[in-house]
């Protein structure tokens, strides 16, 4: 019953038009990047390149796909939650708000089996988001601007990673990206069983993301215990993977952090959706 | 011994949202063939006493047993036997009426095909809309493509939430001729929620009235909806010749009240006609006399309070 529950899920996501807005969104944000970076990227990355002019010299194509690629997924990762939450805020709230959900709970299925092939629903909707941005940032930055070794600049310095030690980092950075991503998703439902209304559970999980984010950027102690809990804290994690040598343990425990908000959001949602009276 | 199957055992039902209890003590029993109506005014507590029978609403205190099981501890088992329609049938207005079908019918536990599905669709006369999308439907067509999602998984019992409610008078008479149908040649037990006597009057064999969130009566259409048993207001203009007349002559008859000419009371129908010559003997002028039976009379009070 599950796997035709989630079936059915599909079948819904795949004809609702918001579903293609985050894919449509993301093909014309890299299209944007990747049109401004091909007319004047040199002059964008001479930024960077620029303090150590006087101690390095940079051959070769600087601008790649590799490059460009990074310089995509940091520029959007942080803005891909919109999109993604803007179909799984809706995965119940929006039977609430439609009054489908009264049909749905009133067939032989447990409405726990119902809420979680929702979950599933919304996972492979985010995998889906991550493997079109994937496609975008990478292969099409690839197609455009030629491979090359990449460099990174990050709080230690300059990283300046091997071509052919680049691929199994993309692949690590993207999980651990989608990862980040499937927690807004768990969010997003979680807010929804909530909530009778499409539009609340996605304004207040955007509003979470944001509030997290400031308590994890401002430098104040009394936070300081709570920053490394909050989800959105390990949601950069991604770019730990392009960092040599690799910080394993720091990786490690992002995936354990938020392997733990996925879980504990799924219980609660579990907890609330059958308890939940169905007035709609 | 009654061996008579109890569908629906519904025993002291009360639900209670915050400060506000919907339903106080709702109990009822539905048999196994039975249209059985489900009457109440607006807001006596109707749908929120199906909700609790179909496991949308937990009940505050009572229970409620389906098939002679707790709905309680064998949900699934009991729900595979259940089609039902509550309030307006809400489908995916962005899916074609097939593809909905196709949906509900997979998590109902049946494998329909979409032969299965054009069958049913033809059946409440919605053939050559298959393709269409239920954002174009009119509230009937919804409610037909409701009362086919009801019957996908072949259920032995149909609980209908106010099915004709926003129909057209050929919509009511076409929904009222499948539920016919369906009790007829197709032996199922349905339950049927109006806040209209007359419309269950035609269709249910047995009937609960609830009103305030409690059980007000319960029994069989024809038993209680006595046409023998009259209310009767006869306006006439002697009211004081006319009530002396009545002692002396009907001693049978309680007068109920007085509203200047006019008098109401209940009479049996068989008298009527005595009644009538007897006031011409005695000179008394009718201009009005008008008759309901007394349940009839008391729901149209209740609704009207």
């Amino acid at each position: 019953m599950l796997i035709k529950s989630t079936l059915n899920e599909f079948i819904k996501i795949a004809a609702k038009p918001r579903s293609y807005l985050g894919l449509a969104a993301i093909t014309v944000l890299v299209g944007v990047i990747l049109f401004a970076l091909k007319a004047d990227g040199m002059s964008f990355i001479s930024f960077v390149t620029a303090s150590f002019e006087q101690t390095l010299t940079f051959e070769g194509n600087i601008l790649n796909g590799n490059l460009v690629a990074f310089i995509v997924l940091q520029m959007l990762v942080i803005h891909i939650p919109l999109l993604v939450a803007l179909v799984t805020g809706d995965l119940v709230s929006g039977e609430a708000a439609m009054g489908t959900i009264r049909m749905l709970a009133t067939k032989p299925i447990s409405r726990t089996k119902l809420l979680m092939s929702k979950f599933v629903a919304g996972g492979v909707y985010t995998l889906l988001i991550v493997i079109w941005l994937g496609i975008m940032a990478v292969f099409v930055g690839k197609v455009i601007f030629g491979s090359g070794d990449l460099m990174v600049l990050n709080s230690d310095g300059l990283v300046i990673l091997q071509e052919a030690d680049i691929g199994w980092r993309y692949i690590g950075g993207f999980a651990v990206a989608f990862l980040a991503l499937l927690t807004v998703s768990s969010l997003s439902i979680c807010l929804s069983c909530f909530s009778d209304n499409s539009i609340g559970p996605i304004v207040t999980t955007m509003a979470i993301i944001i509030l997290f984010t400031i308590i994890g950027t401002l430098d104040v102690r009394v936070f300081d215990n709570v920053r490394p809990l909050l989800f959105t804290t390990h949601m950069a994690s991604w770019r730990s993977f392009f960092e040599d040598p690799l910080p394993v343990a720091q990786i490690k425990e992002s995936i354990v952090i938020l392997v733990i908000h996925n879980i504990v959001l799924i219980l609660i949602s579990i907890f609330k959706f059958n308890r939940k009276d169905i007035t709609s | 011994m009654d061996t008579t199957e109890k569908m629906i055992e519904v025993n002291h039902l009360s639900k209670r949202f915050d400060s506000f209890e919907a339903v106080k003590d709702v109990s009822f029993t539905v048999n196994k063939g039975d249209v059985f109506g489900f009457l109440g005014p607006n807001g006596a507590g109707k749908s929120t006493t199906i909700r609790c029978m179909l496991s949308l609403i937990t009940p505050t205190s009572g229970d409620v047993k389906l098939f002679g099981k707790f709905l309680a501890s064998h949900r699934s088992e009991i729900l595979k036997r259940v089609g039902c329609i509550i309030e307006k049938p809400d489908f995916y207005k962005y899916l074609s009426a097939e593809r909905n079908l196709e949906i509900f019918a997979r998590i109902s536990g049946v494998d329909s095909n979409r032969k299965d599905i054009h069958r049913m669709l033809d059946f409440v006369g919605l053939n050559g809309r298959e393709k269409h999308k239920v954002s174009g439907f009119s509230h009937g067509m919804k409610q037909r493509l409701g009362i086919a999602q009801s019957l996908l998984h072949n259920p032995d019992m149909i609980i209908l939430d106010e099915p004709t409610t926003g129909l057209d008078p050929q919509g009511i008479i076409d929904i009222r001729n499948l539920i016919l149908q369906l009790s007829r040649e197709q032996n199922k037990t349905i339950l049927l929620s109006s806040h209209q006597l007359s419309e269950i009057e035609i269709i249910a064999n047995r009937m609960v009235i609830i009103n305030r969130g409690v059980t007000v009566i319960e029994g069989e259409v024809a038993h209680l909806l006595n046409a023998q048993e009259l209310i009767v207001r006869m306006e006439v203009n002697d009211v004081a010749l006319t009530l002396s007349l009545l002692k002396e002559e009907f001693a049978q008859i309680i007068v109920q009240r007085e509203e200047g000419n006019v008098l109401h009371f209940s009479v049996n129908r068989n008298h009527i006609p005595d009644l009538i010559k007897k006031c011409v003997a005695r000179d008394i002028l009718i201009y009005a006399i008008e008759s309901k039976r007394k349940l009839e009379d008391y729901f149209i009070q209740m609704v009207t309070n």
